[in-house]
C-alpha cells in the first residue's frame, strides 16, 4: 500500500497504464507541463511528445481527436481542464463519442477517457467551478465515474482506460491534495459499484465526490445524537449501483442524496426516483436532496459558501429525514 | 490517363447519380423517414478524391454523404438498405441517411452535425501516425462548415501537428438555404487553408471527376509523405434542394442559364472522357449497368426484413 496524494494517484495510473498498453495516449491543454493539477507530471519525459501532446485551447477539436483516435485503435485520455470547459466540446462528446457505437450498429468502439476537474474551490468563480455531471449522466452511451479519495481515483481510472466505453473521469479539485492508501501495482475498481464508506442503521447517506466527505463528517456528528448513519460512495453515476443503494434504503427506511452539483435537476434527482420506486412501501421519510443553490457560483468567500452545501447541510437533512413520521 | 482508370471515375459519378435519383424516388414514394441530402451536383468530387485514396486511408464525410460512401466502395444494396431502416443496411438501420458507417472500407461515417467530422478525421490521422499505417484521413465537407468553431479548431490542429488530413471542401456557395456571401465575408475558402499553414488547391472545375482525381492524388501524396495537412476546394453545384422535399423557393443554389454543362457531373465528366477518347457506346454502357445496378439493389432492399432489434438498449454499449 502506497500513500498517495488524490492527484499522486490519477498520475499513477496514467503511467502504469501508459506502460502496460502502447495504445494510451495523452493530450489536453498543458498536459506535457504536467497540467495545471499536476496530474500528468513527468508522462512527457516517460513517453514522448508522440504520445503525451499538448493541445491548443480548442475543446471540440481535442476531444474530437480523441474519439477519431479511439475507433481507429488508440486510447486516449483527454484531459479538460475545468469541468466547465466541457460545454465547448459537447458536441463531440455528446453527438459524436456517445453515439457512434451504436449509430454504427457495433461497427466502431470509443475507448476514451475524459479527465475533467469539477467542483467550487478558492474562489475560482462561476466558469471555473461548477459540477455538471447531471448533464452527462442523461446521455446514452457514455460513463460517468467520480472518485471520492486516491485509491479509487487510482483505480476507476485504470478501469475507464480498459473500458471500451467513452468514460468521463470526474476529479474533485477539493481532493486532489487528500492523501489514502492506494494499493500498489493495483487493482481495478470496477466502473458501477458503490462502497460502503460507513455502516449504520437509522439513515442513508448517499453522495459522491466531496459530499461522501460532508455525509461522513455528518455521520460522526450526529452518531454524538445518537443517529447512526450509513454512508454510500456511488463511485460510478452512469451506470449506478442501484441494487447497494436500495438495500441500504430497505435496512434504514430513510434517504439523503448529496452532492456538489446544483439540487434541482441533479444527480440526487435520480437517485431519489429510483430509490422511491424500488423501496416505495419500506421508507419512513420523503427522501431528501442536498446539493449547491440555484444559482452560479459566486467568488466571495462568504457567498460562495451560502450557496455550497457541506457537513452541516448534511446533517440537517438527516435530522429532518429522521424528524418524519 | 490509363482508360479503366478513366472509366471508373465515370462509373463512380454514374452510379452515385443513378443512387441518388433512385433515393428521390423512394422518398416521394413515402418509402424513406427522416431527413435526406441527395448529392446531386457533387458526385465529381465524391468519385474523384475517393479514387485517390489508399486502403488504408480513412473516410469521414457529413449529411451529404451518400456518394462519398459509394465512391469508397460501400455495398450499394447495404447503403440504399440502411437508407431504408432495413435489417440488411450497413448499420442494421441504426444510422439512416446521415451516419453511414462501413469499417470494412475505412468509412468512420457520417455527421448530422455541420462540421463535427473534422476533429474525429483528426483523431484518425494521429492514430495512423502513432501506428504507422501509413494511412491519411479524409474529410467530406462544405462551405456551410466554415462557419463552425470546430472547423478552425481543426485547421488549426491538423496544420499544427502536420496531421495526414485532407481537407475536402465541397463548395456548393450556399449553406442549407443561405448564400455564400450571406454566410461569410472569405470568397475563397481555399485562402483560409495558407492563414493556418497548410498546403491547398481549388478545383474550379469540380463536376469534372478526372480534374478533381488529379487534384486529389497530387495532395494525398504531399499528406502520405508528410507534407502535413491539404486542403482542397472543389467547387461544385448542389443541383437539388438542401434536403429532398425542401421548399424550392428557398433552394439558393441555382443555375445561371446554359450552365448545365459546366455543373453537372454526368454531363461534364462524360464530355471529359470523350476529350481524352473513350468511345460514346463505352460510357452508355457504363451508365446503363450503374441504372441496372441500382434497381436491382432498390428492389432487394425494398423487398428485405425491417430492422429489428431483441433490446434496443442493450446495444449502447460496447
Amino acid at each position: 500500500m502506497l500513500e498517495l496524494k488524490y492527484v499522486e494517484a490519477i498520475n499513477r495510473a496514467l503511467r502504469e497504464e501508459m506502460e502496460r498498453d502502447a495504445r494510451v495516449c495523452v493530450l489536453g491543454e498543458d498536459v506535457a507541463a504536467g497540467g495545471v493539477f499536476g496530474a500528468t507530471a513527468g508522462l512527457r519525459e516517460l513517453f514522448g511528445d508522440e504520445r503525451v501532446r499538448n493541445t491548443p485551447i480548442s475543446e471540440s477539436a481535442i476531444v474530437g481527436l480523441a474519439i477519431g483516435a479511439a475507433v481507429t485503435g488508440l486510447r486516449p485520455v483527454v484531459e479538460v481542464m475545468f469541468m466547465d470547459f466541457i460545454t465547448q466540446a459537447l458536441d463531440q462528446l455528446v453527438n459524436h463519442g456517445a453515439k457512434l457505437h451504436f449509430l454504427s450498429g457495433g461497427q466502431l468502439r470509443v475507448p476514451m477517457v475524459l479527465r475533467t476537474a469539477a467542483g467550487a474551490v478558492e474562489g475560482a468563480g462561476a466558469q471555473h467551478s461548477q459540477s455538471l455531471e447531471s448533464w452527462l449522466v442523461h446521455v446514452p452511451g457514455l460513463k460517468v465515474v467520480a472518485p471520492a479519495d486516491p485509491a479509487d481515483a487510482y483505480g476507476l481510472l485504470k478501469a475507464a482506460i480498459r473500458d471500451e466505453n467513452p468514460v468521463v473521469f470526474i476529479e474533485f479539485k477539493q481532493l486532489y491534495g487528500m492523501r489514502g492508501g492506494v494499493p500498489a501495482g493495483g487493482d481495478v475498481v470496477p466502473i458501477g459499484r458503490a462502497l460502503v464508506r460507513r455502516e449504520g442503521r437509522d439513515a442513508s447517506v448517499v453522495a459522491y465526490g466531496p459530499a461522501v466527505w460532508w455525509a461522513l463528517g455528518a455521520a460522526e456528528r450526529l452518531e454524538r445524537e445518537g443517529i447512526r448513519v450509513e454512508v454510500i460512495d456511488l463511485r460510478s453515476l452512469l451506470p449506478w449501483d442501484v441494487e447497494t443503494v436500495v438495500s441500504s434504503a430497505q435496512k434504514t427506511h430513510r434517504v439523503v442524496v448529496a452532492h456538489e452539483g446544483v439540487t434541482r435537476g441533479g444527480f440526487g434527482a435520480e437517485v431519489a426516483a429510483v430509490t422511491q420506486k424500488e423501496a416505495f412501501y419500506e421508507l419512513e421519510a420523503p427522501i431528501e436532496r442536498v446539493g449547491t443553490a440555484f444559482a452560479p457560483i459566486p467568488c466571495a468567500k462568504g457567498l460562495m459558501e451560502r450557496v455550497l452545501p457541506g457537513v452541516e447541510a448534511v446533517a440537517q437533512a438527516v435530522r429532518r429525514v429522521m424528524a418524519a413520521a | 490517363m490509363r482508360p479503366e482508370l478513366l472509366l471508373g471515375l465515370y462509373r463512380q459519378v454514374c452510379r452515385i447519380r443513378c443512387f441518388e435519383v433512385a433515393v428521390e424516388r423512394l422518398i416521394h414514394g413515402g418509402k424513406v423517414r427522416g431527413l435526406v441530402h441527395v448529392s446531386i451536383g457533387h458526385e465529381g468530387a465524391a468519385a474523384g478524391v475517393c479514387a485517390a485514396m489508399a486502403p488504408q486511408d480513412y473516410l469521414l464525410t457529413g449529411h451529404r454523404g451518400h456518394g462519398h460512401v459509394l465512391a469508397r466502395g460501400a455495398d450499394l444494396y447495404r447503403t440504399v438498405a440502411e437508407i431504408l431502416g432495413r435489417a440488411a443496411g450497413l448499420c442494421g438501420g441504426r444510422g439512416g441517411s446521415m451516419h453511414l458507417v462501413a469499417m470494412e472500407k475505412g468509412i468512420i461515417g457520417a455527421t448530422g452535425i455541420v462540421g463535427g467530422n473534422l476533429p474525429l478525421a483528426l483523431g484518425a490521422a494521429y492514430t495512423a501516425r502513432v501506428l504507422g499505417t501509413g494511412g491519411a484521413a479524409v474529410a467530406f465537407f462544405g462551405d456551410g462548415a466554415v462557419g463552425n468553431g470546430a472547423f478552425h479548431e481543426s485547421l488549426n490542429l491538423a496544420a499544427l501537428w502536420r496531421l495526414p488530413v485532407l481537407f475536402v471542401c465541397e463548395n456548393n456557395e450556399v449553406a442549407e438555404f443561405t448564400r455564400r456571401e450571406e454566410h461569410t465575408r472569405v470568397a475563397r475558402l481555399v485562402d483560409l487553408a495558407g492563414v493556418y499553414g497548410m498546403s491547398a488547391e481549388r478545383v474550379a472545375a469540380g463536376a469534372d471527376a478526372v480534374a478533381v482525381y488529379e487534384a486529389a492524388k497530387r495532395a494525398l501524396e504531399l499528406v502520405r509523405g508528410g507534407g502535413g495537412p491539404y486542403f482542397l476546394e472543389v467547387m461544385v453545384r448542389r443541383l437539388r434542394g438542401h434536403y429532398v422535399g425542401d421548399l424550392t423557393a428557398r433552394r439558393g443554389g441555382e443555375l445561371e442559364e446554359g450552365e448545365i454543362e459546366k455543373w453537372d457531373p454526368v454531363l461534364r465528366t462524360r464530355r471529359r472522357l470523350e476529350e481524352e477518347g473513350i468511345r460514346k457506346d463505352e460510357l452508355e454502357v457504363v451508365m446503363s449497368e450503374a441504372e441496372r445496378e441500382v434497381e436491382q439493389a432498390v428492389e432487394r432492399a425494398l423487398t428485405s426484413k425491417e430492422a429489428g432489434a431483441a433490446n434496443v438498449e442493450a446495444e449502447v454499449y460496447a
